[in-house]
């Protein structure tokens, strides 16, 4: 399990570059240029299960999906920062991908250090360091754990249909 | 109890007395937009389209305007999936090529009322907030998700009070006010929170509140909000929506907000966001003199006709320096129409400029006049990402249209205020 660690405001053409918005949307077509302006090794080092560490406001900027859908199509087991922006952090709850906002964490946090993650309790040790992070609220947690919104979605129109 | 504008509106869209902070509320919006990206999301759900249909028809409006004319095969491609998806599931507000930028259209064509609550499948969906609309940006799934049930989730949001005094001074602009704020704010400054604006904004007019509210999401807010006067009635009206048919909804005068600013719109001057954030704002004076080898007037932000005025004000019978590109992108069709007839597009070409389609353009770094390594670009935009106009080892200054003219006249970054305004 690698952590790849970056810092403030990385932003969504970081994550993605836009000129790839209209050409690129499915997880194999996404994964070549995944953090292509930021991290050029990234998408071709990146393993399920690693994890990415980083400062405040990660994922601002556009609304485009392609950092979200190929962070969880890579493997990526958790996005820990100090903060989100709005638009990334709903589009990651629809694509059933774990952020953990936890700043302490994120201070805490110097090369070599392990890290693990128990969503269940909502807590994080950094190395022997253990600090705790907000869980989501039932509803949105639902959405999350049906492993995303358009699953979520399906259920919900099936469940409609049989009342009916 | 009192509340904010956010708070308002999502309890009255939810049915509910009140709502605070931090609270889950489900609505049913009014409209949601999705623009070039609408091949993608329906071909998310193609089978549960075929299944269940559209929930709301009338709720989705789609305006073409990424990339157009069609820039490659792929690009045409997806047009055409959606002029077929339009046609198959009897899509009533389509907007083909031409038509303008999606948040200009939305706008002009009234589907932003006061009161109304609208989701766009593009960060710049919070730009409806100039008009007192309640409206804010989300992602490919969730719009494809709305196209299945017609409702989402919304957490109430802390709000922030913004409370104006004074009057801008041309040629400073709502431009430099917003980025002032952003610098002020910092990128995330307004995460999650709805911006409300209070005080003396009868200065502003409703092409700069516009520009204001566009800009929200690059403090990170949900949504700015602007309330209903006089301009915003006048606006409507000419446009054939007269006060009886919306309902304003504004913040209570006892609403609790997570932080007030005042701000003396006076005491703001001209200023530049320096690469490669939109919070690195410094004076004009900090950035006169860098070079510039391309200016881009117009985009969502800064593309409407008093924008080009005021550059061709600048323009008008001189012509741009040598080995400056300066394009011109109008926000909508109904604008640049406007400014053939008025001449002010005449007095933009004649002084050197290249006119693009009304449209993205080159701001997302797609098309139509992307950065070669080593360049600089000042721009009315509200992006200056590295690699935001498709090259990363390009630069991008992000400020007011008079800025960028007086820039193109030079060939290099120029204080607005040393420049003849004819």
């Amino acid at each position: 399990m690698n952590v790849w660690v970056y810092g403030d405001d990385i932003n969504t053409d970081m994550l993605f570059p836009g000129k790839y918005t209209y050409t690129c949307s499915t997880p194999e077509e996404i994964k070549p240029h995944l953090l292509e302006d930021l991290d050029p090794g990234f998408a071709g080092a990146v393993q399920a299960g690693d994890i990415i560490l980083a400062g405040k406001n990660f994922g601002c900027g556009s609304s485009r999906e392609q950092p979200s859908v190929g962070l969880k199509s890579v493997g990526i087991t958790a996005v820990v920062a100090k903060s989100f922006a709005r638009i990334f952090y709903r589009s990651a709850i629809n694509q059933g991908l774990l952020l953990v906002e936890c700043p302490d964490a994120v201070e805490a946090f110097k090369p070599g250090d392990t890290l693990d993650l128990d969503v269940e309790t909502g807590r994080i040790s950094v190395g022997s360091r253990e600090f705790t992070f907000p869980q989501l609220p039932e509803r949105i947690l639902s959405i999350r754990n049906a492993g995303g919104l358009l699953p979520f979605t399906r259920n919900l129109l099936k469940e409609r249909e049989d009342v009916s | 109890m009192p509340m904010t504008f956010a708070e308002k509106i999502l309890a009255a869209r939810s049915g509910r007395e009140s709502a605070a902070p931090g609270e889950i509320v489900t609505i049913q919006p009014d409209y949601l937009l999705s623009h070039d990206n609408t091949a993608a999301i329906i071909g998310k759900i193609s089978d549960e389209l075929e299944e269940y249909g559209v929930a709301r028809p009338e709720m989705h409006i789609i305006v073409l305007d990424h990339v157009i004319p069609a820039a490659n095969e792929k690009a045409a491609t997806n047009h055409h999936k959606i002029r077929a998806y339009v046609a198959r599931n009897e899509i009533p507000h389509f907007f083909d090529i031409g038509s303008g930028i999606c948040h200009q259209v939305v706008m002009e064509e009234g589907f932003a009322l006061p009161g109304h609550v609208l989701v766009g499948s593009d960060s710049h969906t919070c730009s409806y907030g100039a008009l007192g609309a309640f409206s804010t940006g989300i992602d490919r799934t969730e719009a494809a998700a709305l196209l299945l049930t017609g409702e989402t989730w919304f957490k109430v949001p802390k709000s922030i009070k913004i409370t104006l005094k004074g009057n801008l001074t041309p040629p400073v602009s709502a431009k430099d006010l917003i980025l002032s704020l952003i610098g002020l704010l910092g990128a995330d400054g307004a995460d999650y929170r709805s911006v409300e604006f209070h005080g003396s904004i009868a200065g502003l007019t409703m092409d700069d509140r516009m520009t204001i509210a566009n800009m929200g999401v690059e403090m990170g807010a949900k949504c700015f909000a602007f309330p209903v006067d006089r301009l915003t009635r006048e606006w409507f009206s000419d446009r054939g929506f007269e006060p009886d048919s919306y309902e304003p909804v504004w913040a209570d005068v006892a609403a609790n907000y997570e932080r007030e600013i005042d701000v003396d719109l006076g005491e703001i001057g001209p200023v530049v966001s320096l690469p490669h954030t939109v919070d690195n704002v410094k004076p004009v004076e900090d950035a006169v003199g860098m070079v510039v080898h391309q200016c881009l007037l117009g985009t969502c932000t800064n593309g409407r006709y008093s924008d080009l005025q005021v550059a061709a004000k600048i323009l008008r019978g001189n012509t741009v320096s040598d080995g400056v590109r300066l394009l011109v992108l109008p926000a909508s069709r109904e604008i640049l129409n406007q400014a053939i007839q008025s001449g002010v597009a005449s007095d933009l070409i004649q002084a050197g400029a290249v006119l693009l389609p009304p449209g993205c353009g080159p701001c997302l770094g797609a098309h139509q006049g992307v950065l070669a390594p080593g360049e600089r670009c000042i721009s009315t935009a509200n992006r200056n990402f590295k690699g935001r106009m498709g090259c990363k080892e390009a630069e991008i200054v992000l400020a007011s249209p008079a800025t960028v003219a007086a820039s193109a006249l030079t060939g290099r970054i120029t204080d607005p205020r040393e420049v003849e305004i004819s």
